[in-house]
């Protein structure tokens, strides 16, 4: 075994320096010389036409660059995966807060006033919210009926395993949306030029994605647009696709009025019109014999997509492949649709469709066990997928994996058992009730299917002559650690100090296309990428007869220096190649979904106060299998953080809409957890390795936001004996629930 | 404190220290301190999240007092003794909060940051081992949507001790 | 930030003569601003109408916690830190004291003011329902001298209030001997720290032992169940010299929730903050009368 010198080791943050001193650059810390104010004009109905758009007489409209869909060069769209969605509304609204107009002026004071003396009149059309609405139809707003994607799932034969099941479970479980609150707001600065076209720089994930869809805009071709990243502060999945939004809105300002723009968001905007995570309903209805094993079942699994199909249909992908969860189901049919309403288009958030269909799996199972009479781990035991057995989708599971050990490992870890007993004794006399709640689970890796074999994802590394070696990627940091990850990697592979291996800012004009930094791939895939990469580097130089192993940091710097004295530069690519033995089959659904999938196990204990029916998470263990772990500061960070998302997802984030609009868009009105309210989070891991990452290493950024809503739900139902099916949850609906067995003046 | 002469609009003259060093600025009396120490001062390091005092990343130490600069009126910085984040290392050399948000993984995206460091500091001010209860309580006026607050609080405990050592 | 600062003036005279003059000269026209923890969340939302401020901040005349005999007197300068902070507040008011802490964060803490907090006049504001069960007295101050007035009745309606167009409040005078007596507050946001209150309580009260053992008399105030804080004096008397059964509890429930009036809102709803109400005054006089579970 080769001892490792920097994987697995904590090392530095690669901009960790600058982020205690202030040094770091976000986008709203940045200006250019005789740079404009960007604004938004956006509609205030839900549906409808645009009438007749009213310029008040108290402005002078000359100091202002105006932009509609009029001036857009090339496809009125933000091009993702369909083109539906329009970068401004050209005659018709279908959601709250679409944008209609663009502003620019010198003095950011004024457009406030600007906005507000900007009048339209709309003829309303009847809008639509939910699911259930959606799907009545009466109001079609999309398509032909308003569902933007399906998805059927088929193993086994279902159908007949109704006849032999002694007991049939049925529940409905549904998830509201949830804001990302990245606490940098949303913005990006734009310039554009008649020779040289546009460039942008802004907070986002994803800097091809906003270079395609300038592209297509613009009408402009790959070289006329360069994308850079800025520091960027916080996103979890809510600056992937609506950035290509606000760089489109800068663009099309910077174009009219020849000056650079700058258009950053405040937090009522940021939350009001962009993206959300979707909200969900599953249904289950699940076969199960006397001895709790499960024999087949069906699962309808329904997201709201909001007004346009921007990234639903992979959203939908997701959550329904993860639906059946880490359980072997002999038959299953899986149907799923994603569909309209008249909301701001819901998009990415950390997990993205996982959270979702989970929180009903993990839920049922605790359902399951009541009406089968089985304790929640017995029944749990008696299900989980083997070595051997198949998914959902007929993946087979080769790794050795052993959930029932893990769960062991888990109970004992959070003392489950003792707390359970000892909760069940004293919730009959205290006013407090606690109860510990379960959650199994797992999250592939990497783009679905041959997601990944379409990104054709491509990473270069270059020598200098310095001896140092820099990273060409477009994979970004925005918390994470991508940068300092990555560098891990390439340090290793070349043997280099961890000090001498540099990331390029992630600049369309500087960096290949590494794909988009989601699915929890950049360690595992691009990882790998930087792995190959980095080989490459080493093999030019002894090829070439620079360089001749074992090298110290010194004569690598020599052989550098040499070759590049010799070729011009020193570079190596590396191109994503999929790896063998893993099929995925588009058209039938079925496959190899994902490259690896982690495993987690998660216990939480609440206690829940009977007289302000208020919940608190008081402990929580997150156990999970991860296949290496490449920075044990990093990835603990990564647990911990996505658990705090999860207790917020599940207690405290509940978005309050108002035909179709986000009325608490406020960080006082919209809750997430402060330091005052998160428990002690206790994370651990085990390794069983990877061979399709990085060092063996898996995809761990969303697998956190996967456990913590069912853990917490389960633990409040063993806490207060009531089922609850639905997050948030918040004291209300406790109370409501708990109220219907109380009398008028509230006594039971 | 100066009163804004005797014309009632228009701009006015302030005059305060920022990190040990006396400025004088020509700003409107209701423009934010944040924005004054942004734009003005060009001190980006202090940021804003929410600009209603509720995330606390405009967070700084106003005459050493923690306060959320997005709801200060410059004029109320008149005369005042300011510290950002720009302020704490000196030189090359970090403070110990600093060094401890980087060893204990305190900083995931970096945007909470300063004002959670300074929001710290005012706490190890205060109490110089503080218990978790302390430390909960001390940032409880301070979002982070990254860390989860887990490691931060680790950063703060080993800031203490290492100052105690000292 | 959705105004723009040349719309909008603010002065600084530095002391309390001074600033009364300017609320005379021209009525209406000054709009006081302290701390600004209000008033700058109204000024970034876009939503302050007032165009001309005038700071009180740190004015001496408003900053001193004096102690007399009878009661303390804080100036209404003085910030929720200097309340939390105080050695005769935390001990002799420890509900002003906990409030202070419940307020914002730190940073929030360091700026916002008790007068302020009146001023302001948000139901769901955390250290009025301390003020009516420690049955203080505010002292009003203008040009044409000071009156004092008993902050119960202050608040005559939603946002208005028994202060003249060209008064400040001084001091608030909290009558001292409450040493005795059981206090009880709580708070119910929508997490522990930074929130706005769906439901707060504050609550003193005193046994009698004779015979056997009774309610001497009890003080209870609520928020968030009313376009003002509520002192529940019709519940007080009713329970005056009643032994502490599980009957007197289900009717101080019941009489709490016709006592109030909560609403609907974004926060929360009017039937849960009912019960709730209820509940808390009614663990507060089942610890009064020494039972009860404590929450922890």
């Amino acid at each position: 075994m080769i001892e490792e010198n920097v994987i697995g080791k904590s090392v530095p943050r690669k901009e960790g320096r600058d982020k205690v001193t202030g040094a770091a650059r976000y986008i709203d810390d940045m200006t250019l010389p005789g740079m404009l104010y960007g604004a938004t004009v956006r509609s205030q109905v839900p549906r409808g036409a645009i009438k007749k758009i009213s310029f008040d007489s108290t402005i002078d409209w000359s100091e202002f660059a105006i932009v509609s869909a009029r001036d857009i060069p090339g496809k009125n769209c933000i091009a993702l995966i369909g083109d539906d969605q329009p970068c401004l509304a050209d005659g018709r609204v279908n959601h709250p807060e679409e944008a209609i107009l663009l502003l620019a002026h010198a003095n950011p004071h004024l457009l406030r006033k600007a906005i507000a003396a900007i009048s339209i009149e709309y003829e309303t059309l009847p809008a639509i919210f939910t699911i259930e609405e959606s799907e009545q139809q009466s109001q079609i707003i999309w398509g032909t009926d308003n569902i933007f994607k399906t998805f059927l799932i088929a193993k086994g034969d279902v159908d007949s395993v109704w006849a032999e099941a002694d007991y049939i479970v049925e529940g409905e479980y549904s998830t509201g949306a949830q804001e990302q609150l990245y606490i940098e707001n949303n913005g990006m600065i734009a310039v554009f030029d008649g020779e040289t076209g546009i460039t942008v720089w802004g907070s986002l994930q994803c800097p091809y994605y906003i270079h395609k869809a300038l592209m297509a805009l613009f009408s402009l071709p790959e070289d006329k647009v360069r994308i850079v990243q800025m520091e960027t502060g916080g996103a979890f999945g809510g600056k992937e696709d609506y950035p290509s939004m606000i760089a489109a809105h800068a663009a099309l300002l910077a174009m009219k009025s020849l000056r650079p723009v700058k258009i950053i968001y405040d937090r009522t905007e940021d939350m009001t019109a962009t993206t959300k995570r979707h909200p969900s309903r599953t249904r289950h209805r699940t076969a199960v014999s006397k001895d709790g094993k499960i024999l087949g079942g069906e699962i309808e699994f329904t997201i709201d997509g909001g007004a346009y199909a921007t990234l639903s249909s992979v959203v939908l992908s997701r959550g329904t492949i993860h639906a059946g969860g880490p359980y072997n189901w002999p038959n299953i049919r899986i149907r799923s649709k994603a569909v309209a309403t008249n909301a701001p288009p819901h998009g990415a958030f950390r997990g993205f469709g996982a959270p979702q269909s989970l929180f009903a799996m993990e839920r049922h199972m605790d359902r399951i066990a009541q009406v089968v009479g089985l304790s929640p781990v017995e029944i749990r035991r008696r299900n989980f997928l083997k070595t051997g057995q198949t998914t959902t989708t007929e993946q087979m599971v080769q790794e050795n994996i052993d959930l029932e050990k893990l769960l062991d490992r888990a109970l004992k870890l959070s003392d489950y058992a003792n707390k359970k007993a000892h909760f069940d004794r004293e919730n009959e006399e205290s006013q407090i009730k606690r109860g510990v709640g379960i959650a199994a689970f797992l999250h592939g890796a990497g783009f679905t299917g041959s997601g990944e074999r379409y990104l054709a994802s491509v990473v270069g590394i270059e020598g200098c002559t310095d001896g140092t070696v820099r990273l060409l990627v477009s994979s970004t940091e925005f918390g994470q650690g991508t940068n300092t990850v990555l560098c891990q990697i390439a340090a290793e592979v070349l043997d280099l100090p961890y000090g001498n291996v540099e990331i390029a800012q992630p600049d369309t004009s500087q960096v290949p296309n590494s794909g988009p930094t989601v699915a929890s791939r950049t360690a595992m895939v691009v990882g790998n990428l930087v792995q190959s990469a980095a080989l490459g580097i080493k093999q030019t130089l002894i090829a070439g007869g620079d360089l001749r192993t074992p090298y110290s940091a010194e004569e690598f710097r020599a052989a550098c220096r040499n070759y590049i004295a010799k070729h011009g530069d020193l570079r190596s690519f590396a191109r994503y190649d999929p790896p063998p033995g893993v099929f995925w089959d588009d058209e039938n659904y079925r496959g190899a979904a994902y490259a690896a999938y982690a495993w987690a196990i998660y216990v939480a204990e609440v206690a829940v106060d009977s007289l302000t029916y208020s919940v608190t998470v008081e402990d929580f263990v997150a156990l999970q299998e991860v296949g290496r772990v490449l920075h044990p500061l990093l990835a603990k960070g990564q647990i911990a953080g996505g658990v705090a998302q999860g207790i917020g997802f599940a207690l405290y984030e509940k978005v309050v809409w108002q035909n179709g609009r986000m009325e608490n868009g406020q960080m006082t009105n919209y809750i997430m957890p402060t330091s005052a309210d998160i428990p002690p989070i206790r994370v651990y891991f085990e390794e069983m390795g990877n061979v399709h990452g990085a060092y063996g290493a898996k995809g761990i950024g969303e697998l956190p936001m996967d456990g913590p809503a069912p853990a917490i739900v389960n633990a409040v139902v063993d806490a207060t004996g009531t089922n609850f099916d639905f997050v948030p949850l918040m004291p209300e609906n406790i109370f409501a629930e708990v109220s219907k067995t109380l009398s008028p003046d509230g006594e039971r | 404190m100066k009163t804004n002469s005797s014309e009632h609009r228009g701009q006015c003259n302030l005059s305060f220290t920022v990190n040990g060093r006396t400025v004088e600025v020509r700003v409107f009396p209701m423009e934010r301190l944040l924005d004054v120490l942004r734009h003005t001062l060009g001190l980006t390091g202090t940021k804003e999240g929410c600009g209603e005092g509720e995330c606390g990343s405009c967070a700084i130490l106003m005459n050493g007092e923690l306060v959320n600069s997005c709801l200060i009126p410059a004029l109320q910085a008149a005369d005042a003794n300011l510290t950002t984040i720009e302020g704490l290392a000196v030189g090359p050399q970090l403070s110990a909060l600093q060094q401890a948000f980087l060893e204990c993984g305190g900083a995931q995206c970096g945007i909470c940051t300063p004002g959670m460091i300074l929001a710290s500091q005012q706490l190890l001010s205060k109490h110089s081992s503080p218990g978790m209860e302390d430390i909960r309580e001390a940032l409880a006026g301070n979002l982070c949507r990254c860390t989860g607050y887990i490691q931060i609080f680790e950063a703060v405990a080993q800031a203490a001790r290492v100052k105690a050592d000292v | 930030m959705r105004s723009n600062p040349t719309d909008y003036d603010l002065v600084a005279p530095g002391n309390l003569q001074t600033v009364i003059s300017l609320l005379a000269e021209q009525p209406g026209k000054w709009l006081p601003v302290a701390g600004g923890t209000d008033v700058m969340v109204q000024y970034a939302a876009g939503k302050l109408t007032k165009r001309n401020l005038v700071s009180i901040w740190n004015l001496p005349e408003l900053r001193n916690i004096e102690m007399l005999p009878d009661e303390i007197r804080i100036g209404a300068g003085c910030t929720y830190t200097h309340l939390r902070e105080h050695e005769i507040v935390s001990r002799e008011f420890p509900l002003l004291a906990q409030a202070a802490r419940w307020t914002g964060g730190i940073a929030n803490q360091n700026r916002g003011t008790l007068g302020g907090n009146i001023v302001n006049a948000s139901p769901a504001a955390d250290s009025l329902p301390a003020m009516l069960a420690y049955e203080a007295e505010l002292i009003l101050v203008s040009v044409r001298g000071q009156r004092r007035v008993p902050y119960v009745g202050f608040h005559t309606g939603y946002k208005t209030m028994d202060l003249a167009t060209d008064e400040l409040i001084q001091a608030v005078c909290l009558p001292r001997g409450f040493a005795d007596y059981f206090h009880y507050t709580r708070k119910v946001g929508a997490r522990n720290a930074q929130a706005i209150s769906k439901i707060c309580m504050a609550a003193v009260g005193r046994l009698r032992v004779s015979m056997n053992t009774v309610i001497g008399e009890v003080r209870i105030a609520l928020g968030s169940v009313a376009p003002v804080p509520l002192r529940l004096t019709k519940l007080e008397q009713t329970v005056q010299g009643k032994a502490i059964d599980a009957d007197l509890l289900q009717l101080a429930k019941r009489q709490t929730m016709a006592a109030i009036q909560p609403i609907d809102d974004i926060r929360s709803t009017a039937k849960y903050r009912s019960v709730v109400a209820g509940n808390l005054v009614a663990e507060f006089l089942e610890q009064l009368g020494g039972g009860g579970s404590r929450h922890g």
